[in-house]
């Protein structure tokens, strides 16, 4: 019969020798093997005292944001729920009454504002529709949880914390994606 | 007559007392820390990291495996026979524990003016007593696998009960070459031998080899261990054991690779003598020498345990055929032919190598 590739090997069927037989020197040489093993590095990275570093256009969890006065930027107009492919977010919004001037940037404003993370498929596409840039995606990912309506995220989830009242955690919550693209702007 | 015999040295019964709770548990920790080497040999070879979480570099990890065994509900079986179900992990751990009696741990302490030999019962025929007590380990297995009522067990402990059987053959036969040589049964005065010679492995090397492969197969441990071949037999003779009983099987066997590994180089590489080293010029250092014999002893045991590691985390299983076919015409021909030679130099050393 003719081999379909040149490659092809014809397997070898001689018996075995004495020595062959005694699987001495293949052990040993297993042996050896398995002892370079020992000394090899590992690729483990031990999870949480160490992190695998980002790619810079990793989209992870939603963040919602403010200004820079602290308040909230988003205007419920929307946009993003009617961009989302998955149809993940939902919100209700809400007329700014007098003297919340401080809270809400605009007149209007989404008293409820909710993204179910097992829908979500982390497009982006939300953040790219915002004409507000109330909306945009952070680095880190949801984390897990025991029940289905814990996926379901509202705007104390998603809020970014005051920049006036609480710069440190403002500045580590905005993340290197969104400073990363500022700069690029 | 009858005064003598009663007169019990009270001072002798704590001392022995002592020594064998001090064994006791220093096997048992051994074991515990045997399963942890394991985890990590086996983790290193794979190229992991192996366990770490618990404790500094994971170092905890047999206890919270001991607690978690401990905290696991008890399973007997409807249809098992309660009795034997129980006895088997008893046995299996008691064969493993007894071993130990009869090794020569170290030289003579010298406690308070009383010289305290580190051997609890240093009998005239300790290697034979070790051969009784290791092939009685194979009822844990063969009781185990009957009471649990189920076939693969049963399978099992067929397997189990054959292998032990049919390597204890050319393990004996390997051991008589090297007796010839020692010309005593006795464990102390086959290291005392070795304290001033060389070690017996460089008289028996393919005594040794044998002695080794024998001792894989005694322990169950992988190229040999059919008894609980996972994907064959879905764990074989503890399959149906959870729990400490179960824990009690696994400890048997890590014990059982310690005490094999410590007959082995009490046998074959010196025992307590430190390597390189004249001990008998260090004389002077007393009780610390005898420590380090003792730590010398330790040391070269764990060399053993991780060479058994190494091969368990290398070689795949043997198939039942070549098991057989391995024992029955590789090593107990070989084995034989070792004791022949051996014979024939030995008498002809004594005949001052005339024909």
């Amino acid at each position: 019969m003719q081999a379909l590739t040149s490659r092809a090997k014809a397997v070898d069927r001689r018996p075995m020798t004495f020595v062959e037989k005694l699987y001495m020197w293949n052990i040993l040489k297993g042996m050896m093997i398995t002892l370079r093993h020992l000394f090899k590095k590992k690729a483990t990275i031990s999870y949480p005292e160490q992190k695998r570093p980002f790619s810079p256009v990793f989209r992870g969890l939603h963040i919602l944001n403010r200004d820079e006065e602290g308040r909230e930027r988003c205007t419920a107009c929307g946009l993003c729920a009617l961009a989302c492919p998955a149809e993940a977010i939902t919100m209700e919004a809400a007329e700014r009454l007098p003297g919340e001037e401080h809270l809400y940037r605009e007149e209007k404003y989404a008293a409820k504002y909710e993204i179910n993370m097992l829908r979500c498929i982390f497009c982006g596409l939300c953040e790219e529709a915002c004409p507000k840039d109330a909306v945009y995606l952070s680095e880190t990912f949801a984390p897990s949880n025991y029940q289905r309506k814990g996926f379901i995220y509202g705007k104390q989830d998603l809020l970014i914390p005051n920049p006036k009242e609480n710069p440190g955690e403002y500045w580590k919550a905005v993340g290197n994606r969104k400073a990363n693209k500022e700069q690029s702007n | 007559m009858h005064s003598a015999l009663l007169a019990i040295d009270l001072f002798l019964v704590i001392e022995k007392l002592v020594l064998i709770v001090g064994i006791v548990s220093i096997s048992l920790v051994i074991a515990m820390y045997e399963t942890y080497a394991e985890r990590k040999v086996a983790a290193f070879i794979q190229d992991r990291r192996g366990p770490n979480r618990a404790g500094p570099f994971g170092i905890l990890q047999p206890l919270a495996d001991g607690l978690k065994l401990f905290m696991k509900e008890e399973i007997i079986p409807n249809t098992s026979n309660r009795f034997l179900f129980i006895l088997g992990p008893c046995l299996a751990m008691l064969a493993a524990m007894m071993t130990s009696a009869v090794i020569p741990w170290g030289g003579t302490l010298n406690v308070f003016g009383r010289e305290v030999n580190l051997q609890i019962a240093d009998i005239n025929i300790g290697i034979l007593y070790v051969f009784g007590v290791v092939s009685m380990g194979v009822y844990g297995i063969m009781i185990g696998g009957w009471a649990s009522n189920n076939k693969f067990s049963l399978m099992a402990a067929l397997r189990g009960a054959s292998q032990v059987i049919s390597y204890e053959l050319p393990m004996g036969l390997s051991l008589i070459a090297l007796l010839m040589l020692t010309g005593s049964l006795k464990m102390s005065e086959i290291v005392g031998q070795q304290l001033d010679s060389w070690y017996n492995v460089l008289y028996q090397p393919l005594g040794f080899f044998i002695f080794l492969v024998c001792a894989f197969a005694e322990c169950n441990r992988t190229p040999f261990d059919l008894p609980e071949a996972e994907n064959e037999l879905n764990f074989g003779y503890h399959q149906e054991y959870s729990s400490m009983k179960l824990g009690f099987y696994l400890f048997a066997e890590y014990i059982n690779m310690f005490i094999s590994s410590v007959v082995m180089v009490t046998l074959f590489w010196g025992g307590y003598d430190i390597p390189f080293i004249n001990d008998t010029s260090l004389s002077g250092m007393g009780n610390w020498l005898v420590l380090l014999q003792g730590l010398s002893l330790f040391i070269k045991v764990a060399i053993f345990i991780f060479v058994f590691m190494w091969v368990r985390w290398t070689i795949p299983r043997f198939r039942y055929d070549q098991l057989m076919n391995l024992g029955w015409k590789g090593l107990i021909p070989l084995s034989l032919v070792n004791m022949v030679v051996t014979a024939a130099i030995v008498l002809l050393k004594a005949n001052g190598w005339k024909f």
